[in-house]
């Protein structure tokens, strides 16, 4: 059981009420309330935060990198969903 | 077929890096790339690992409350940094108990300088003042290092790093102004750190086997002699602003250059040091054995205590 190592824990910091929960890094812990502490000591040291989440890294689910071309490539043919795609008149404001 | 594919993403992998674009973990990268990027950032994570225990000993001897609670957070800030780093050598595969026990092993290494022994309080000043100092000058362009999670911890570290070197600076600062006693003791620890903190840039450019190709990956941005000279040449002007002397009897301003050229570095005591043979190793790697063996027991009840709870 001492081989054992414990899992791997992704940290995600609040900075401040009012921004989202943003990844900072991972850190080792036998359980999610040690994790949070950890977190705590290792990525909050100048008040860097004042929120914690933690997840276990293996239920983190990612995309195939080597396919993110095909997996966003539908967004890129469609500039008609940006605001800089039409023609304002001139004379028109407030839109 | 499998031949004309690994050139291909390996041109794609270079297209990348050339054109500043960074390097995540799930990406595709040549394999001397990942083991080159482990050996250095563990290597990194070892030395601010190592690098706790020299000022670790003065941490219950300092003059005051105040020297202690400073001298505290900077030897946790460096349990952090080591802790980023360990982190992001696993992005790349690396086991971390495997890392760990290569530092134990002594198969590892870590930086040279933490080999010093620390004699007097001024040591706390000529480490915060030399080898932070000198350690900024090295993590810095790290910062911009193609592979993401290392960069991005460098950024970490770089922000902590200013008032490490500060307060070493206060302290050698304060020392140098004090009694007679007190400035001898300031100049003694500069004498003993000056040339181990110019070793910490490693081999001379021409000697050091890994530098083109780093640089090429950008794993490396600056090299071993850019970045000694640039460390010599802001740290010259204070030691003369407190009143030490540097023990450099060569040392002399270049006046059509602007740059500080120093005499020569004893390259073979850097080496002996490198191979296990410095004044601290053995103490060092013991220390670090002796903390992990002893904390098993508080890891083991972690886990049974996880386990128990997980069960309920
Ligand atoms: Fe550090
Ligand atoms: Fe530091």
């Amino acid at each position: 059981m001492s081989k054992k190592e414990w899992p791997l824990w992704e940290v995600f910091i609040r900075s401040k009420q009012g921004l989202n929960h943003k990844h900072v890094g991972s850190l080792r812990a036998a359980d999610s309330t040690m994790a949070i502490e950890n977190a705590r000591d290792v990525y909050t040291r100048r008040s860097e935060g004042i929120s914690i989440w933690v997840i276990e890294s293996n239920n983190v689910f990612a995309n195939d990198s080597s396919e993110s071309d095909a997996l966003f490539e539908p967004a890129d043919s469609k500039i008609y969903r940006h605001p800089t795609f039409y023609d304002v008149p001139d004379g028109i404001s407030h839109m | 077929m499998e031949d004309k594919n690994i050139l291909e993403l390996e041109r794609r992998f270079q297209e990348k890096i050339d054109n500043d674009i960074k390097i995540e973990p799930n990406d595709w990268m040549p394999d001397d790339y990942r083991q080159t990027l482990i050996r250095q950032i563990s290597q990194h994570a070892h030395s601010e690992i190592v690098g706790m225990l020299p000022e670790g000993n003065w941490i219950t001897r300092a003059p005051n409350l105040r020297r202690k609670a400073v001298l505290l957070a900077k030897v946790q800030d460096e349990a952090g940094h080591g802790l980023y780093l360990y982190s992001a050598a696993e992005t790349l595969g690396a086991d971390r108990e495997e890392t760990i026990d290569d530092l134990h092993s002594g198969k590892a290494k870590y930086s040279s300088i933490f080999n010093y022994p620390t004699l007097s309080w001024a040591d706390m000043g000529a480490i915060g003042w030399l080898v932070d100092g000198a350690a900024i000058m090295n993590q810095v362009p790290l910062c911009r290092c193609s592979y993401g999670p290392y960069a991005r911890a460098m950024v970490r570290v770089c922000k902590e790093e200013s008032f490490h070197q500060r307060q070493g600076f206060e302290i050698i600062a304060h020392l140098a102004q004090g009694t007679p006693a007190q400035k001898e003791m300031a100049q003694d620890a500069l004498n003993r750190f000056w040339w181990p903190a110019l070793m910490m840039f490693g081999p001379n450019d021409a000697e050091s086997k890994h530098t083109v190709q780093s640089m090429n990956w950008k794993i490396k941005r600056s090299t071993n002699d850019e970045l000694r000279q640039l460390f010599v040449d802001v740290t010259v002007p204070q030691a003369e602003m407190i009143g030490l002397t540097i023990p450099d009897k060569d040392l002399k301003l270049n006046k059509e250059t602007g740059h500080y050229e120093t005499g020569e570095i004893n390259w073979a005591e850097f080496w002996e040091v490198v191979k296990g043979n410095g004044p601290c190793n053995k103490e060092r790697v013991d220390a670090r054995r002796k903390a992990k063996e002893d904390g098993l027991w508080v890891r083991e009840a972690a886990s049974a205590f996880a386990e128990k709870r997980k069960n309920k």
